[in-house]
């Protein structure tokens, strides 16, 4: 291990040694980061080290320890873990205005900052406590699994047949004839392109197994609309990118990825 | 039908299908003239809970429903049948469940002001993936923060049926209560 030389002082006494309890190596700061979740964990050790309620702790000598900890990583790079850097300031904030002497009762409107940072640890222990305790508890796949056993291969109730394609120009058929009962609306022009409907289509059908086919035609798009995307559809089929499937005979059409 | 018939059927179907069953769902496995009441069934997995007391195997009732498991004191051996032990979660992966399961619905900037250190991104989206943690709504902020909710999965996963099964949190002392302090330089 290297040599290092500390140039801190703590109480007037150089300070020679890393605490003994955290063993603190030359690239500290990882070590820092991967031992402490933040800086109310780190403190949350520093006032556990001396085994205290959280409620009775002396500020002012835990905001010490830790600043002596920020001290010994001074020269690292410390820019990464701002966290801590706040948490230094406000601790140095609040030793500060212990430091010096109250005005009485100015307006009653201060901002205990101490009790304020205590019921932040407090918060903080209780979900560390809890995340502890979810650990413990049996995890499926890890502490206890759940029992499967193979069962004999049976056929599907499903059966995807090939359509004709008189059914699908039916469908299509079906749409149009929708859309007229529609045309008395004023549609303002659209520029539709075939290629921007197959790549709407196919965001369609990535989330979902299938799509029923007259989902896909908006009747307010007017007859043009309803052309390219059906245009779209059967251009989807013929490069092999969608599928087209009929459950049954009389059955709805439903479009899926191939 | 008799509990004798619907004992190795269910027993079959929760099996097969290696996940936890609801007893709504085992209903549906009977067509409509022999369907068992939901009594039936919860009468038939009861006999088929107690039929695993000398087994390896118990019948736990999870969140999603029913489902046959292992029994947890026998993970000392069964560990042994993988050779890669399975990853535990890192603390900021558990603490982040932790909050979101305790005090959810809850934001990503409420998980960090708890925490006191920013959410790892790729922990929300680990935890979306696996379906643990849905986003129910959105607080009505600047930027309309998600609100964050555990998942019937995230129960299953833990062995529980409910949030209320949670291990209970400690509890908090009131901050205000705090005797003033003296400071010796």
């Amino acid at each position: 291990m290297n040599e290092l030389v500390i140039n801190a002082k703590v109480q007037g006494e150089p300070f020679t040694k890393w605490p003994k309890d955290l063993y603190i190596p030359p690239d500290a700061l990882e070590v820092l980061l991967d031992t402490f979740e933040g800086p109310l964990d780190l403190l949350l050790y520093l006032i556990k080290q001396q085994n205290l309620d959280i409620l009775n702790i002396s500020i002012a000598s835990v905001a010490q320890q830790y600043l002596e900890y920020i001290q010994l990583m001074k020269e690292l790079r410390f820019e990464l873990a701002a966290e801590y850097l706040l948490m230094a300031a406000m601790l140095a904030e609040i030793k500060s205005r212990l430091l010096l002497p109250r005005p009485i009762e100015a307006d009653g409107e201060e901002i205990d900052l101490r009790s304020e940072l205590i019921s932040k640890l407090q918060a903080y222990e209780q979900i560390k406590k809890a995340a502890q305790d979810l650990d413990k508890l049996p995890q499926q796949g890890i502490d206890v699994f759940w029992a499967i056993a193979e069962c004999h291969a049976f056929e599907l109730n499903k059966i995807e047949s090939e359509i004709d394609v008189s059914v699908l120009l039916n469908a299509f058929k079906a749409v149009l004839e929708r859309a007229e009962l529609n045309t008395s609306h004023v549609i303002a022009r659209e520029v539709l392109s075939v290629r921007e409907r197959m790549s709407h289509i196919l965001d369609l059908l990535r989330g979902d197994n299938k799509i029923c086919f007259s989902a896909f035609f908006k009747v307010s798009e007017g007859r043009m609309g309803l052309v390219v995307t059906f245009i779209a559809i059967l251009e989807l089929v013929k490069q092999s990118l969608i599928e087209l499937i009929q459950e049954d005979l009389l059955t709805v059409l439903q479009v899926k990825l191939v | 039908m008799s509990l004798e018939q619907l004992k190795p059927i269910l027993e079959a179907a929760l099996f097969a299908v290696g996940h936890p069953l609801s007893v709504e769902r085992m209903q549906t496995l009977f067509p409509g003239d022999e369907k068992p009441s939901i009594d039936e069934i919860k009468g038939a997995l009861k006999a088929l809970g107690d039929d695993c007391q000398t087994r390896g195997i118990e019948l736990k009732e999870l969140a999603s429903g029913f489902c046959f498991q292992t029994k947890e004191y026998l993970n000392p051996w069964l560990k042994n049948i993988w050779q890669e032990k399975p990853q535990r979660y890192s603390r900021a992966f558990l603490e982040t469940l932790a909050l979101i399961a305790y005090r959810q619905p809850i934001t990503r900037g409420e998980i960090e002001a708890i925490r006191g250190v920013a959410v790892n991104a790729n922990i929300i989206k680990t935890l979306m993936e696996k379906e643990w943690i849905r986003t129910v709504g959105y607080r009505d902020l600047p930027g309309k923060p998600a609100l964050f909710a555990t998942t019937r999965q995230f129960l299953d996963y833990f062995n529980l049926k409910s949030l209320e099964d949670l291990p209970s949190l400690l509890p908090l002392t009131n901050a205000q209560a705090i005797p003033e302090e003296g400071f010796v330089v």
